[in-house]
């Protein structure tokens, strides 16, 4: 990932292979290392599933890439970290560690398999770069359940999105803060658009996005929205 | 109302002001219900051309869900241009508070665009409480602590009302787009008064009666 980016335009691809073509555009990134899965039959893939149960996937699986990045955050914390910047830094992770945890426990039998991710375009001894990373998942992660809420039916699971939503949100700000201090930034004209309201992604763009990250062989072919 | 949750809210106003708050004020709780009565069920158009058209116009539940959000975005809109009026902002936090009060500018017009002849009227403000924040815009601590409590409040609302929105995708949206918008205001203003950002993993919903309860003292009878 460039260590700038902070937008997501992903390219047209089919649903049917959206994280699995993600997996063979990592792998040449990679400079030609075979990942594990590759040329794994589409069979054996995990699918995230449809209605509820197919958005809670997807959380789930957004959730986790999270909680595995921040813990190789605080694993092996940049140069330079402040006790601040610690202090922020391992809430977050324990947030959504508990985010990842919540789902798991709802989806129970249901859930997806726990991913495999690639983190090799971060350098994780870089302040700029591990925070430029977290501002993009952060702002990722608020469009995703921002865009995601309107394919839920159960208002429980509506609630629970919007009890997880807005905990991103405020991790973005604080990231957005340690990047830019006392700035607008924390809610830039660059997600906060023209009427006041945040970034909107729909799952299709979200998984497009985040795909890179993802290793597992993974289909998205009954969620909505995609 | 959920006392853990008040607490998180109202953490930085006095225990005095949050058994005030937390106690079944009748009264101040009926007028609020007035203020934000009228509630017309004429056909409305969503500002941001919702793909979903009700054949008998928005239903109510929705105008009221909306413009029970409009009064808090109105109450927030006040407060933040009287405070950047009076200059109790220091210079260092103009940017910040400048971009949260032109969102909340933003979010009382969208709104106001969403409900059409339906929208209520601005309720009349006193950010003093009768006179309990007396400083609050030539005491930048004072602005602070009710621009949090204003912040936090406005997520928790939106959190609470977002069920009765199900109805329709694109306004339940816009209304999750503001929800995460003032998450990022709260965190911000959070931040500058050296607290945590958030109160855990989870951010919990307040019902309308509760948000309600804890804006009428804010609000002229």
């Amino acid at each position: 990932m460039d260590g700038t980016k902070n937008t997501f335009d992903p390219p047209n691809m089919s649903r049917r292979h959206l994280l699995r073509w993600s997996g063979a555009v990592a792998s040449v990134a990679l400079a030609g290392v075979m990942l594990p899965n590759f040329g794994i039959s589409e069979a054996l893939a995990a699918d995230l599933g449809g209605g509820d149960i197919g958005i809670l996937n997807y959380a789930y699986a957004l959730e986790q890439l999270e909680a595995a990045f921040y813990t190789m955050v605080i694993a092996s914390p940049y140069v330079g970290m402040s006790k601040r910047e610690h202090a922020i830094l391992t809430d977050i992770r324990d947030h959504e560690i508990a985010h990842r945890r919540f789902l798991k426990k709802n989806l129970g039998s249901k859930a997806i398999p726990s991913l495999q991710v690639n983190f090799a375009a971060v350098n994780f001894s870089s302040r700029n770069s591990v925070l430029t990373t977290a501002k993009t998942f952060e702002d990722l992660g608020v469009s995703a359940y921002n865009g995601a809420a309107r394919y839920i039916k159960t208002p429980g699971y509506l609630l629970a999105a919007g009890k997880i939503v807005s905990v991103e949100a405020r991790h973005a700000a604080v990231i957005r803060d340690l990047l830019k201090p006392n700035s607008n930034s924390f809610a830039g004209p660059d997600v906060v658009g023209a009427h006041g309201l945040d970034v909107v992604r729909s799952p299709g763009k979200v998984l497009a996005a985040a795909g890179p990250f993802i290793k597992s062989n993974v289909t998205a072919n009954n969620l909505p929205g995609v | 109302m959920n006392q853990h949750i008040a607490d998180h809210v109202f953490s930085d106003i006095d225990p005095d002001m949050i058994e005030r708050l937390t106690v079944n004020k009748r009264e101040l709780f009926r007028q609020a219900v007035i203020r934000l009565g009228g509630l017309a069920s004429a056909p409305l158009v969503l500002a941001a051309a919702s793909q979903q058209a009700f054949a008998g116009g928005i239903p109510k539940k929705i105008v009221d869900t909306l413009n029970f959000a409009l009064t808090l975005e109105y109450i927030e809109n006040a407060f933040y241009n009287a405070g950047l009026k009076r200059g109790v902002v220091p210079a260092r936090y103009r940017a910040i508070f400048k971009i949260i009060a032109l969102h909340e500018a933003q979010h009382v017009a969208f709104l106001k665009s969403a409900l059409g002849s339906s929208a209520v009227k601005p309720p009349k403000a006193d950010f003093t409480a009768g006179g309990k924040y007396a400083d609050v815009f030539s005491n930048f601590r004072t602005f602070l602590t009710l621009s949090q409590t204003f912040e936090d409040l406005g997520v928790a609302a939106y959190k609470g009302q977002a069920a009765n929105l199900m109805a329709n995708g694109d306004i339940l949206t816009a209304a999750l787009q503001i929800h995460s918008v003032e998450a990022r205001h709260a965190a911000e203003v959070r931040r500058i008064g050296g607290k945590k950002a958030w109160h855990g993993a989870f951010d919990e919903p307040l019902s309308k009666a509760a948000v309600l309860a804890a804006a009428t003292p804010f609000l002229k009878g």
